[in-house]
Parts: structure tokens; sequence; C-alpha cells
């Protein structure tokens, strides 16, 4: 335990003075703490997936509080939670259906007396479980209104069940739990992992020859994106803009040359002189809210307005775990860091408008530095996830996949 | 009417049509005409006169571009530069001398006769220069009326008279195709065709005919008009065989006349417009360019392909060559070289500021000018200024607004008197671009500023972008004038123009808010107005400005902002410009390859110099469509994007330019 929060403590840390860069890294370094979390976590008998979820619920609270703009934790919390709810469920539903098997091949004589019970239940619970775990089929959708009917003593039923099973069952099931949320952030670790190349394979269908493709920001699925459509031998041309003031774009352009792409560097007030000879404008995203809208590196707001009125597709790039849950609210400001300003101006060349004593003691200068930019989903024209192309207005129900609704609110 | 004039226009007529090389000279012109026709004479010489061609060529024979496209059929047909109309008109007229029983004699014969198509030329020179033709029609009118003066001088009567005389007949010949015409549509075009062809054949022939007559023109107008009367009169009675050489032979020295004077037109014009941008991907053109540069320019290895057509140049030696051959070179005036490297070294910016220390070391050249003897001080002067401006083009392209101050002075060089002398001529040119420095540019923004002081209210939030000293001027003054706001300034890489604006509005006091223009979007949420400046604005309402202006108008539009763009009317240009590609300037690429703060910076740049595939693009301007304009403040009040075009065609010829 306690080395447990000793890493805690410092991923917190981490995340607080800025050092983790980039939701990728963020996300990995939260998923492989959280898994240590559950690894370590001892489990009571009774009812240990709400212990899993009160744990990991804790942990992610610092984390969030931490760093309230890195979305990718909170998602990533969430998606461990929804982990943890689904192995939970499936196990309950297992068992459920081995003690309805159970029931129906031992107790056959007692099917009179006792059968009435069971079936019923062991029906409502199986269709709850068809209902959250599969997708919904004209089977379910026309068989849904008979369950609706019995919803409401189904979950009641569904925990009575829990509990029924949880008291009858055997030690295998609790170790069997953990084992498999495990196994599922694993899966999770990978996936972020893997999302690069995911996404890097549909590289090909939006790529063509001689296209004039500009980027702003260091992205490195972005990078990736661009070097597999190059390794397919696609000749096409990228401008980059250099992202003041934190110069990420030079960062990029360096690796792109580095794979052989041909790249120009340009400022990032010439987005919209160039943007009239660009034929698609690719962003990798820091996050994308429920609602298709997106928050980006710094002047991607800028870059999308001019692709809109030179009618160039804006696609985003945007792992899994960058999916938000969230519909946002003023994201300009609430979900945006303000940096240091001696990013813009050098403190020694303007010490003397610095001096805030004068007249009326409030600061004549002030100076501000986004980090972020938010993008309305009427802006983007194209999200490309590690499952798929899709439109900004079906992003709230690739979400819906990811995440139970429990857990949006932390 | 029609008698009477025939009567007398004959004669004279002829001469005015083959003597159009001598010209009597405009001062002996004058007061004869006004003589004659006291009121409409003189309104009808002193366009003439005024009129750039009217002291070097002839009045006459300007063809009139309407005629071209009139007589498209006949010029396709015809591949020497025939001039369409006369010849139309001529074909016609024999057709219906021959074919029309019935017909005004003495219409005929003008018509027949080439004076009168010369006449309408005239009469459309007239017109060219805004006269329309109800003046011609006046004077005809009026001096019948009036009494003809036998007892003024010869010729200029005779002058006067033939045009009288032409406009008239020219539009009897006109009535007369209109009725006559249309019947006989069909066989003359297929005669004309015939005719033309028979022309195509001798074309060699004809032309070095032309040329002789051409030079024969100034003797024969001593002595040939006996011999031409003859000719015409054998002419009135015509026989077709023996018309066409004849037809030819008189044709053609008008035809050489003609294209002289097209020639000069076009010349004319070119002056006019303004000189399109070299295209520095047509290998010719940048080889020429390079054998009389000043400045040694390397082409940059590593070039851009989209900005082929702009200078791209190695930047850092050209200062250290041209510093050193300082005392070497001695075509360029000092001050003209100072202004120079200056523009090279980037510490004069600003379109203003660039203008006024150009148009002073022009000042200065002019007064330490002195003609070479045998020389014309305004050919040469006007030289002169050509070579100081391809120096100073090569060491920084133009600005729009320089352009057109450089247009000012060539105009206020060749409108030079040419009774002044050398120094009083010169004393007028440095008082005249005082005068353009002082009102264009200094007054302007004197009154810009008052009208754009109009549009800040208290407490508003002011964004502006980069550095213009207009907005400046307006920002310092509405402080000073007790006006409560506050100003966001956006700034950009690599120039950071914003940060000198920012230090001189802070230590002024104004509450200032500095970041840049990617977080414009972050900011522009505060800002209820924008004020931007410009270096030009073209005709379609296009603003050319400093890169980065069209974001901040566009994210400004998107916000519903309004957008205020504060522009002397001497930077508006008439040229159309669609994109920020075609016309633009490229800056020093190494200012964006070097970054500041970056750790790494000087070995990368090191590893990457060879990389051929890594480029830097250091736009300078870029182009604002009229869209995202709310309003544009200059000189003649507030106004929008849509009334550049008035402002340019209107405004320009009298007040910027004359």
């Amino acid at each position: 335990m306690p080395d447990v929060q000793s890493m805690v403590v410092e991923f917190v840390n981490k995340l607080r003075k800025r050092k983790i860069e980039g939701s990728q890294a963020t996300a990995k370094y939260t998923v492989e703490l959280l898994r240590s979390v559950i690894s370590q976590h001892r489990v009571p008998h009774a009812n240990q997936a709400a212990a899993l979820i009160d744990a990991v619920k804790a942990v992610g609270e610092q984390l969030v509080a931490a760093n309230p703009v890195e979305l990718a934790v909170g998602n990533v919390v969430r998606r461990v939670l929804h982990i943890i709810r689904e192995e939970d469920l499936s196990l309950t539903t297992a068992a459920m259906a081995g003690l309805d098997l159970l029931d129906a091949s031992d107790d056959d004589d007692e099917d009179n007396c006792k059968g009435i019970g069971y079936p019923a239940m062991s029906a409502a619970v199986v269709a709850a479980a068809r209902s959250t775990l599969r997708p919904p089929s004209l089977q379910t959708l026309l068989e849904g209104t008979p369950e609706s009917a019995t919803v409401p003593y189904t979950s009641s039923s569904g925990a009575d069940s829990e509990s029924k099973s949880k008291s009858a069952d055997k030690s295998s099931i609790t170790r069997k739990l953990k084992h498999d949320v495990i196994e599922g952030v694993n899966q999770l670790i990978h996936e972020i992992a893997g999302c690069h190349e995911q996404i890097a394979e549909q590289a090909i269908e939006h790529i063509h020859q001689n296209e004039v493709i500009l980027t702003l920001g260091s992205s490195r699925t972005v990078l990736e994106f661009l070097c597999a459509a190059k390794e397919k031998k696609r000749s096409f041309r990228v401008f980059v803009a250099e992202g003041a003031p934190r110069y990420q774009g030079h960062l990029l352009a360096k690796e792109l040359v580095a794979r052989g792409l041909q790249t120009t560097v340009i400022t990032d007030s010439a987005v919209f002189a160039m943007i009239s000879r660009v034929n698609m404008v690719i962003i990798g995203a820091h996050a994308v809210m429920a609602n298709g809208g997106v928050i980006g590196p710094v002047g991607v707001n800028m870059a999308a307005l001019a692709a809109q009125k030179h009618a160039v597709p804006f696609v985003v790039l945007a792992g899994s775990h960058k999916l938000c849950p969230l519909y946002p609210h003023n994201p300009e400001v609430l979900l945006n860091e303000l940096r240091s300003p001696s990013e813009l101006l050098d403190f020694g060349e303007f010490s003397d408008c610095l001096d805030f004593g004068a007249g009326s003691g409030s600061p004549l200068l002030q100076v501000v530095n986004p980090t972020f930019d938010y993008v309305p989903p009427n802006l983007v024209s194209l999200f490309i996830t590690d499952t798929g192309g899709h439109n900004p207005s079906y992003m709230y129900r690739l979400i819906a996949d990811y995440y139970s609704a429990d857990d949006l609110v932390m | 009417m029609d008698t009477r004039r025939g009567a007398l226009a004959v004669p004279k007529v002829r001469r005015v049509g083959f003597f159009t090389s001598i010209e009597p000279p405009p001062d002996s012109q004058r007061p004869n005409r006004s003589q004659s026709g006291p009121v409409e004479a003189t309104t009808s010489s002193s366009p003439l006169s005024n009129s750039p061609s009217g002291n070097l060529i002839s009045p006459v024979l300007i063809p009139p571009s309407r005629h071209r496209s009139d007589n498209l059929t006949s010029r396709a047909a015809a591949p020497v530069p025939v001039p369409g109309p006369s010849a139309f008109r001529r074909h016609l007229a024999h057709d219906r001398s021959l074919h029309v029983g019935s017909y005004n004699p003495a219409d005929s014969l003008l018509g027949t006769s080439p004076p009168s198509s010369i006449g309408e030329f005239s009469e459309d020179s007239v017109s060219l220069f805004g006269f329309q033709r109800s003046d011609s029609a006046k004077l005809s009118s009026s001096f019948p009326n009036g009494g003809f003066d036998l007892t003024l001088a010869v010729r200029a009567p005779q002058e006067s008279e033939s045009r009288i005389a032409n406009s008239s007949a020219s539009q009897g010949i006109k009535k007369n195709v209109e009725v006559s015409g249309k019947s006989e549509t069909v066989t003359t075009q297929s005669k004309k065709e015939k005719e033309s062809k028979s022309l195509k054949e001798k074309t060699s022939k004809a032309e070095r005919r032309a040329i002789q007559e051409a030079q024969r023109a100034a003797k024969a107008a001593a002595k040939g008009e006996g011999s031409r009367r003859a000719e015409d009169s054998g002419r009135a009675n015509p026989g077709k065989a023996a018309k066409q050489p004849q037809l030819k032979k008189e044709k053609l020295p008008v035809t050489s006349s003609v294209s002289e004077k097209k020639a000069a037109v076009e010349k004319e014009r070119k002056m006019d417009v303004p000189q399109t941008q070299m295209q520095y991907d047509d290998k010719n053109r940048v080889e020429k360019a390079k054998k009389r540069a000043v400045v040694e320019q390397t082409e940059s290895k590593n070039k851009v392909e989209l900005f082929l057509h702009l200078p791209q140049y190695e930047r850092g030696n050209q200062l250290l060559n041209l510093s050193s051959n300082i005392f070497t070179l001695d075509t360029i005036h000092h001050a003209v070289y100072k202004v120079g490297l200056l523009h090279l070294a980037g510490d004069i910016s600003g379109d203003n500021a660039r203008c006024i220390a150009m148009l002073q070391a022009f000042q200065e050249a002019i007064q330490d000018y002195t003609t070479p003897p045998k020389k014309d001080l305004t050919m040469d002067l006007t030289a002169k200024i050509n070579g100081y401006v391809s120096f100073l083009i090569e060491c920084r392209p133009l600005s729009m607004s320089m352009g057109n101050a450089i247009r000012f002075l060539k105009n206020q060089i060749r409108k030079l008197p040419g009774n002044l002398s050398e120094s009083e001529a010169k004393a007028s040119l440095c008082s005249e671009i005082g005068r353009f420095i002082g009102e264009k540019i200094v007054l302007a923004d004197k009154v810009i500023v008052q009208h754009a002081v109009t549009k800040i209210r208290d407490g508003e939030v002011l964004l502006t972008y980069g550095y213009s000293c207009v907005v400046e001027m307006i920002l310092l003054y509405a402080h000073e004038i007790g006006k409560k706001f506050r100003v966001v300034i956006v700034d950009s890489r690599p120039n950071l123009e914003g940060q000198k604006l920012l230090r001189r509005l802070v230590t002024r006091g104004l509450d200032c808010t500095y970041t840049h223009i990617n977080g414009i979007s972050y900011i522009m949420r505060e800002a209820t107005r924008v004020f931007l400046g410009a270096s030009s604005i073209f005709s379609n309402g296009t603003l050319y400005s400093r890169v980065g202006t069209a974001c901040v108008a566009m994210v400004a539009n998107a916000f519903s902002v309004p957008v205020i763009v504060c522009c002397e009317a001497y930077k508006f240009h008439e040229r159309v410009l669609l994109d920020s590609i075609c016309s633009n300037e490229l800056g020093d690429p190494d200012a964006i390859a070097n970054i500041p703060s970056f750790r790494t910076n000087a070995k990368h740049s090191k590893t990457m110099e060879n990389k051929k595939n890594l480029q830097y693009l250091n736009l300078m301007y870029d182009s604002t469509p009229s869209e995202y304009i709310s309003m544009i403040v200059t000189d003649y009040g507030m106004i929008p994007p849509t009334s550049i075009p008035v402002i340019v065609r209107e405004y320009r010829r009298e007040h910027l330019l004359l």
C-alpha cells in the first residue's frame, strides 16, 4: 500500500508541475498507476467491485485535481471504472447463468416450487446484461418493450442476485474479478500504446498523391499518420505552422524531414495566407469533447476558421483515450491554461514596463499566453480515431461505448 | 447644310488628312482657336494641349479602342495593322457610290476620301480626353452661325475648320451607313474580304511604302497640296480598276502614322498603368535584371516551390557587399544608397516610414542633380529615378504605396513645363515631393486619427495587430483626450513589431494586454473593436497588410467584432488581388529557423542546413478579403471596402497624382 500511495503522490506532483506533456503519455502513466492500484488493492469478500471502484475513484480524483485541464487523466480513470463495472457485470451474469444452469439441471424436481422465482430473475439479469453489453439490434429493440416494463425490479433483483451470488460464491470468483479487471486494464494500455498505428493505418485512405497538408502543433499521432502515408509511396507536401510560443512545429518539421517528407515551416500568422493552397488540415487533438468539439494546441481555432473559409477539410486525429465524455461549457476559458508570460516577453527587456507601483497600482501590462484552443464541432470535418472515421455529430455515441454513465461525474 | 459644308470642307479636309505629321506648334494653335471660337474652341483645345499626348504628337489620329472592337472582322481578315475603320468606311463609301444610284454628292465625296476617316479619328481623340462629340458638334454649328472669320491666320482656321467639317461629315457618313448600309452589308462584307486579301499579298511592299511616306510626309507638306488635290478630284469619280492602287497609297501613310500614334498611346497607357511585379520564375528577365543589378544576390538553395515567382535570395551577404561598394558606386546618389541600405537591413519598417525616407532621398538626389549637357531634364531625370528605383527594389521589393509615390514623382517630372530653368524645375519638384509627404501622409494621418477617434468609446477593448503608426497615433490621441479603454496587442513572429507598440503605449500609460497570434481566439472574446493598419488596399477591397492581419480579421469576423482598417488614400492601388500567393514578399527564412530560447537551436540548424526537404517560408504580407472589413478610415472619410474603387478611380487622377 505505501508504495502505491507514494507512486500516486509522485504522479500527482508531476501532473501539478506539468512535467508530463502530451495526453498520450499522461494516459499511459495514469493507466499504469491505476493498474498497480488495482493489483495491490486488497479486496474484501463482500462487494469487491464497489471496493475497487471506490479505490480507483479516490486515486482518480487526486489525479484529476492535480491537472484538471489534462482531460486524458479523467478519461482513463473513467475507462478503468467502466472496465471494472463491465467485468463485474459479466461475471455476475455468468455466475447467474451458471446458477441458472445448475438450477435447471439439478433442481428439476424442485422446479415447481422454487423455480418460479429463479428463471424470472435470471432472465432479467441476462436481459440487463445484454442491453448493456451488446449493441442495440433490431431484436433487442423489439424485445425492449417488455424489458422496460420490468426495469425497476430488474435492477433490484440484479442487486439481489449479486448479493446472493456473493454470499453463495467461492473465493475463485473474487480472484477472477480482479484478474479480469487487470486483464482489461492491460488491454487498455495496449490500446493506448497502439492507437498511433491504428490511426496511421487509415492514412492511405485520406491522403492522395501531390496533396498539400497543413498541420500545427506537435502530435505524435499526426507524425505517424503522415509517415504511414509516406511509406505507402504517396508523395505529398506538408506545411507546418511553427506553433509559437512553444515552437513545437519546428520539432515536428524536423521529425518529418528526418523521415523524408517534403516539409515547409511557416509562421502561425501565415496560416490564412497559405490555407488557400492546402488540400487538408490535419491536427492532433488534445481532447475531444462529447459534443464533437476539439481542444487542441493553441492556434487551432484560427486554422479551423481559415479552413472553413476556404472549404478545406479539417481532420482531427484522436486516440480513444482522448475522447472525453463531458460536454464543455465555456471550454476556451475553463479548459484552458495560461502559461508563463516569459515565453512571449523577455522580462529583462520589459522590466521598465512592468513597474506596477506607478499610477493606480494595477498592472498596466498583462500578458496572455493560453495553451489550448477550442474548436467548435461545426468547424471539424472528420474525426479519425482508432476505430475509424467519424462525424463530429457521432462522437457522443462513440463516447457512450467507452464510459458508463455512472462515472461521468466523479 | 450638307452642300454648304461639302463645298467648304473638301479642300481643307484633304490637307489635314495627309499632313498629320506637320503639326502647328501649340503656341500658335491656341490663340488662333480662341479667336475663332471664343468659348468652345478654348475648351476643345485645352484637353489636347493638357493631355500628355498633346505636346508630343499631333492631336489627330488616336485610334479609339472601340473602333477596333467594332471592326473585329475586318481586322481579323487583314494581317497588317490597317486601320480598320477607315478602310471599312471607304469600302462602304465605294460600294455606295457604285451601287446606289442616288446619293448626296457631298457625302460621297467626303466618304470616299480618307480625310473623313481621319476626321473621325480626330474627333474621337477629343472624346478620348473626356470631351464628348457634342462639343465638336457644337463647334461645327457655332462656326457657320458666328460667321467664319476669313482674316484669321491661314493654318489655324483650316485646322479647326477641317475638324468641324470632318466631324459633321463623319456623322453624315455614319448616318448613311446606318440607312443604306443595311441593304448592302452582304456585298460589302464580301468585297471587303476580297480587298483585304489582296492587301495581304502586297503587305511588305505596302509597308515599305508606308515608311517612305512617313519620312517624306514633312517635305510633302509644303508642296503636296496641289498634286493631292488633283488626285482627289480623280478619285471623286472613281473607276474600280483605277481605285485599288490609289486606295492603298493613301491608306498606308495613314496606317503608319496611326500605328505610330497607337504605339505612343500604348506607351502612355503603360506609363499610367502600374508596372506588374517582376516574375522571378521568368528566366530571361531574371537574367537581364541580374546584369543590371547593383546588389549582388545569391539565390537561395532551398526555394519554396509555391513562391518561385518571388525573389528568394540568400540573406546576410548583400549588406556587406553593398557597404564595401559604397565608394565605388557613383550611379546611385548617396541619399538613395543610404535608404537602400536601411531597407535592406530592415532598419526602416512600416510603409509610411519607408515611403517618406525614399521620397526624402529622392528630394536630396534631385537637389544635387544637374542635367548633363545635350540632355533633356525630363528624360534624364526620369532615367535617373528609374535607376534609383531599381536599386531600391534590389534592396527590398517596394511596397505598393512606394510604387504610388514613385508614380507621382514621375508624373511630376513629366508634367514639368518646358520653359522652366533647371533650378526652377528642381525646386518645383522638391516642393511637390514635400507637398506629397505633407499632404498625403502626414496630414492624411491626422485626418484619419480625427475620424477614427470618434469610433472609440469609454470602456472598450481595442485589439490591434503588429505595429501600425496610424493605429498608434489613434490610440495615443484617444488616450490623450481622456477616453478610457484597454488595448490588446496581438503580435507574431518573426518581427515581433507589436513589442515596439506595447512599449510605447505602456510608457504613455495605456492599459495593455499582450499576446501572440495563436492566442487570438482566446483574447478576441474580450475585444470590442479591431483596429488594423494597412500596407495597401486594392480596388477589389482586398486589404494587403502585414502577414497575420487576415487571421486577426477573420477571427474578429467569427466573433462578430467590427474590424476597422486605417489607411491613407495614397496607399490605395488599382490592382486587384485574390490571394496572398501571387503577389507577396518573402522575408529572411533564417528568421523563422532561429527560435529564441530553443535549446538545441544551433546544433539543429547546423545539421538541418543541407536538408533538401526542409524549407522555411517567411511571408511578409497577406491579403484580407473585403468581407472581413467593416470599415476603412481614410483621409476622405470613413468608407466601406466596396468604395475603394470609387476612391481609386475618381479621386486618384485629380487629387492624388496631378
